[in-house]
């Protein structure tokens, strides 16, 4: 007994806490910072994301791999009066999510120039990690509303401050397009706490003690399960609420295209797995036929419309919305290989995605265009330019050893049994994808340089230097999925078994156990 | 011989407090030179601090003694009559800093504006605190007419005059149609008396077709109450008076006018008419939803931002109007707090906008089209960020005191299965956002187009800024940390019965 006595940690260092709060205090600190020392108020964004993205990786390592419940859980009272608690944790679904979200800060922070006004970007910015990660970690229903509500806020600015010609018009349809999801889930939220209190004998916002103590009746969790789905379906976006995604993607800066790709979107494949499926998983599968229709016309729609885009970032961001759907695919098979493909594809699609939006917006620095018809023969002046291009796209299209291959291929194999039709459907979005990706390619880098293009300049150190971690998680990712996959899968099959209680679905039992080495499908 | 009633004075030291004070500012002041700079707000300010002490006393002598009823059952003295007090004495107080300079400004310097203040938000206290349906009434006067000299106050300005006189008519109408359901309330019941009416009404049993005389009542009580606080299809003299009216005279309207208002419906309905719930939830139900509905829709399509502001005040009013039909439910234990809690977070917010507003509209208080916010916030960047947090408040944001407002109705709601209604008003409130956006675009995203560097400057008075400090301040402190709030708000469920 003593020894247990002995060892027993002193208050450990609430990491998930400072997640949050350090690039607030960041925010708040640049966003008072000196307009005449701008130097400075770089440095305490730089060290502010940077230390957050050094506590997200530090939590890599203390995250327990087996474990399938929520680690580092960091409870505290808030308002009592009404049950709201500052209530965060982590799982092997959040996990990568909140490392994706430290690591991709401090590089666009690096790889993005604003050009004007850096002072409130840099602000923004920040608050717009705090809230992404917030969102990641919250526990509490009110409270990943909030985070999940205030994400909009930085973001608006963002587009609208420093975007492109038609940035007021992109920035309001996306302020409004979220804001009419969210507005339902905050109903969806009352009345979730107040039915459950009847169960729970008081009033409480907290996700597990209400997941965990109360059952609602199924037509009252299927209204609800709809409440919360639609602010996610708009976030994700599903077809056909995607139609904000071009137009935001489009006209937001480079470093607002990143973000938002790399974990915005994932606010809503994310918050259907864990407000949607976690808490009404018998609405969850009673509608799952809807979703993975759904699913399965975003990806053919989005990889169709990207094939017709004329505009290189467009393009992308359709990609965007095919890409996602995967990830809903995924979701809405309940098998534990397609919904761990699922949340891995969340990252993949974050990394590789961000990397391209990166990339375009490098043209566009260039050649002030991203009209794919002037540019060309690229490859030719700027080959490593080129090169990383590459890279980055084949592990868009899933190309075996690169990253995007993992999550789709899982997804593809683990829906297969309870999903078959839609798998058949979905399955020709990758070679969809090949098509747009590699015919644009082809248009923007191959042939020989016309005079405008002939002055392309290389990729430069600082440039090579922020695409650098994008190339090495893309391969590292796509050769040896294993650590992750390890740590996403406890999660996965706690969140299963609980569909599987409560509800008569039933998942198939796996023969297939060698997922983890990709290359070989 | 005449019998007259044993007096609290402790009780009504507030109200003493603020007309003798006021009185005497009004005297010396008409008697003497101009005072210098700012000295009638500030002496203002300290009358409403003063009363504010009073209150807070008063919070913890109820908390301990319970609820009275004071000056032979004419005035009921608990935690809601102190929470509408205070609130509006810091409303009072805040509306007369921010207009310090704004009557310098437009060069109507003198001692008179403040005393309509205190003596509307005297009436605003009577109403809330009242336990008769006459000395309601009087109070509702008291506060009215006051206002109609308040909306008319800029002498020089056309359109402040027919505001006034546009407020006088038609709220003299309501007046008017109020009295009368006065009237036809206590022929049906037997008293003026609120508490009483509502302990007979709970006893009284009616045969069918009996209580006409009593529907009828309450019908136009209804209609007098729904246009004091601009409900949906009552709310037609809301955009021009707002307009009309001097920048912080609207404020005051919106901020004060609601909150005695919507107090005095508050009161009626749930202690006095509690036991015909039934009878006027329905109506209570249609106006929040029409408020919440015509409100946002219309604000989105103008293009004068006191115009914008009128509608959505007439949103919110809708917003609260829910908390009152969750209040008319059987058990209820949170439609009051919550429409109390929004009254209070909705009134700081909105002095703190129009302050920046009466800034913006520059000499003359004209300009208050959304064209004038254009390359705000490159001019006055501080500012900007204050009026975007007060935007955004309004839209209802987390982390700000909008989104506990909004919570804590759309929760009341929900807990009396009102889901329709709270779905109607969230969609309404994404509506809305779309005009503060449109203001947000316009200060931050668009840049000053030719002819506006001959523009005014804008300068910031420290008696504005301290207005616009303290109501940031409380919006966000309130946003993050609303436990006390909710508590106090509970508190006042005791209400004299």
């Amino acid at each position: 007994m003593s020894l247990f006595a002995a060892s027993a940690p002193a208050a450990p260092f609430p990491v998930l806490t400072a997640l949050v709060l350090v690039p607030l205090i960041g925010a708040v600190l640049t966003a008072l910072g000196s307009r005449h020392r701008p130097e400075i108020t770089k440095l305490v964004a730089l060290v502010s994301s940077v230390a957050t993205a050094g506590m997200s990786v530090w939590l890599l390592a203390e995250f327990d791999t087996h474990d399938g419940g929520f680690q580092l859980v960091s409870q505290h009272s808030w308002i009592d009066s009404w049950g709201i608690g500052w209530h965060l944790g982590v799982d092997g679904i959040s996990l990568f999510l909140v490392v994706l979200t430290g690591v991709l800060f401090p590089l666009v922070i690096v790889g993005c120039d604003p050009h004007h006004d850096e002072k409130p970007y840099l602000a923004w910015l920040l608050l717009l990690e705090a809230g992404v990660m917030g969102s990641f970690l919250s526990l509490d229903l009110v409270l990943f509303f909030l985070f999940f509500e205030i994400v909009l806020v930085p973001m608006y600015f963002l587009i609208g401050g420093w975007g492109y010609d038609q940035r007021v018009y992109a920035a309001t349809k996306f302020f409004l397009y979220t804001m009419v999801g969210s507005a339902l889930m905050l109903v969806g939220i009352v009345t979730t706490a107040l039915l459950a209190r009847d169960d729970l004998g008081r009033l409480t916002f907290d996700l597990v003690e209400i997941a965990e103590g109360s059952d609602f009746a199924a037509s009252t969790g299927r209204w609800l399960f709809f409440a919360f789905a639609i602010a996610f379906a708009v976030k994700v976006p599903l077809f056909p609420l995607h139609t904000w995604l071009p137009d935001a993607h489009t006209q937001a800066p480079t470093a607002g295209s990143v973000i938002l790709a790399g974990v915005l979107l994932k606010l809503g494949t994310y918050g259907l797995l864990r407000f949607g499926v976690y808490l009404f998983p018998e609405a969850a599968v009673w509608s799952r036929e809807v979703f993975l229709t759904l699913a399965v016309i975003g990806i053919i729609w989005g990889a169709i419309a990207a094939t017709m885009q004329s505009d290189l970032k467009r393009l992308v961001a359709y990609s965007s919305v095919a890409h996602l759907g995967f990830i809903v695919l995924g979701t809405f098979a309940f098998t534990s290989e397609a919904i761990s493909g699922g949340v891995m594809q969340m990252v993949n699609h974050g990394v590789s995605t961000g990397a391209l939006f990166l990339l375009v917006g490098m043209i566009y620095e260039r050649r002030h265009t991203r009209q794919i018809a002037e540019l060309k023969g690229l490859q030719k002046v700027a080959p490593i330019f080129a090169a990383a291009f590459m890279v980055v796209m084949l592990s868009s299209i899933g190309v075996p050893g690169l990253n995007g291959f993992v999550g789709e291929f899982l997804v593809l194999i683990g829906s297969f049994s309870t999903a078959r039709w839609w798998v058949v459907i979905g399955a020709t979005g990758v070679i969809l994808a090949a098509l747009y990706l590699l015919w644009a390619y082809q248009r923007v880098f191959h042939g020989e340089p016309d005079e405008a293009n002939s002055s392309f300049r290389e990729l430069r150190l600082r440039e090579g230097a922020v695409l650098f971690p994008f190339i090495a998680l893309i391969v590292f990712c796509g050769v040896y999925p294993k650590p992750m996959l390890d740590r996403i899968e406890p999660s996965v099959k706690a969140l299963l078994e609980r569909v599987e209680e409560k509800t008569d679905f039933v998942v198939p039992v796996s023969d297939h156990t060698g997922h983890g080495e990709g290359g070989e499908g | 011989m005449v019998q007259y009633p044993s007096i609290d004075w402790l009780a009504i030291t507030p109200l003493i407090v603020l007309l003798g004070g006021t009185l005497l500012v009004l005297v010396t002041g008409s008697l003497t030179k101009v005072w210098p700079r700012g000295l009638y707000a500030v002496s203002t300010a300290v009358l409403c601090a003063a009363a504010l002490v009073v209150e807070m006393v008063l919070w913890n002598r109820v908390g301990h003694e319970g609820p009275v009823s004071i000056i032979n059952n004419a005035l009921a003295i608990d935690r809601f009559t102190l929470f509408v007090w205070i609130g509006v004495t810091i409303a009072t107080g805040l509306v007369s800093l921010s207009t310090s300079e704004y009557l310098r400004r437009e060069q109507l310097e003198g001692p008179e504006t403040y005393s309509m203040y205190v003596c509307a938000a005297i009436g605003a206290m009577i109403m809330a605190a009242s336990n008769d349906m006459v000395v309601l009434f009087l109070g509702l006067e008291t506060l009215s007419i006051a206002l109609y000299v308040l909306a008319a106050s800029h002498r020089r300005r056309v359109d402040s005059q027919e505001s006034g006189l546009k407020y006088f008519v038609l709220g003299g109408f309501a007046s008017a149609f109020f009295l009368y359901g006065i009237a036809l309330v206590y022929g049906a019941v037997g008293t003026t008396n609120i508490a009483r009416s509502g302990q007979l009404l709970s006893q009284q049993v009616f045969v069918k077709g009996d209580d006409a005389l009593l529907l009828a009542g309450v019908a136009l009580l209804m209609v007098g109450l729904a246009f004091k606080v601009a409900a949906v299809p009552f709310h037609f003299w809301t955009p021009d008076v707002y307009q009309g009216a001097p920048t912080p005279s609207t404020s005051f309207m919106a901020s004060v006018g609601k909150f005695a208002a919507f107090a005095a419906m508050l009161r009626i309905l749930t202690t006095g008419l509690g036991a015909r719930a039934d009878d006027w939830r329905p109506v209570v139900w249609v106006l929040a939803i029409a408020s919440v509905v015509v409100g946002s829709v219309l604000a989105i399509v103008q293009s004068d931002v006191k115009r914008m502001l009128a509608y959505s005040s007439i949103g919110h009013a809708g917003f609260i109007l829910i908390g009152v039909e969750a209040a008319g439910h059987a058990g209820d234990q949170d439609g009051i707090p919550s429409s109390l809690l929004y009254l209070l977070l909705y009134s700081v917010l909105v002095i703190g906008t129009f302050t920046v507003v009466s800034l913006v509209t520059r000499s003359g208080d004209r300009a208050s089209d959304i064209g004038s916010f254009r390359g705000f916030g490159k001019e006055r960047p501080l500012l900007a960020l204050a009026m975007t947090v007060f935007l955004l408040a309004q839209a209802g944001m987390p982390v700000t005191s909008g989104f506990i407002a909004k919570f804590s109705v759309i929760k009341a709601a929900a807990d009396n299965e009102s889901y329709a209604v709270a779905i109607v008003a969230m969609v309404a409130s994404v509506v809305s956002a779309f005009l503060y956006l449109r203001i947000m675009i316009s200060m931050w995203m668009s840049d000053a187009e030719s002819g506006d560097d001959a523009r005014e400057k804008v300068t910031v008075p420290w008696t504005a800024g301290v207005v616009v400090l303290a109501s940031v301040v409380f919006t966000l402190v309130a946003g993050v940390f609303p436990g006390w709030l909710i508590d106090a708000t509970r508190d006042a469920l005791v209400v004299v019965r």
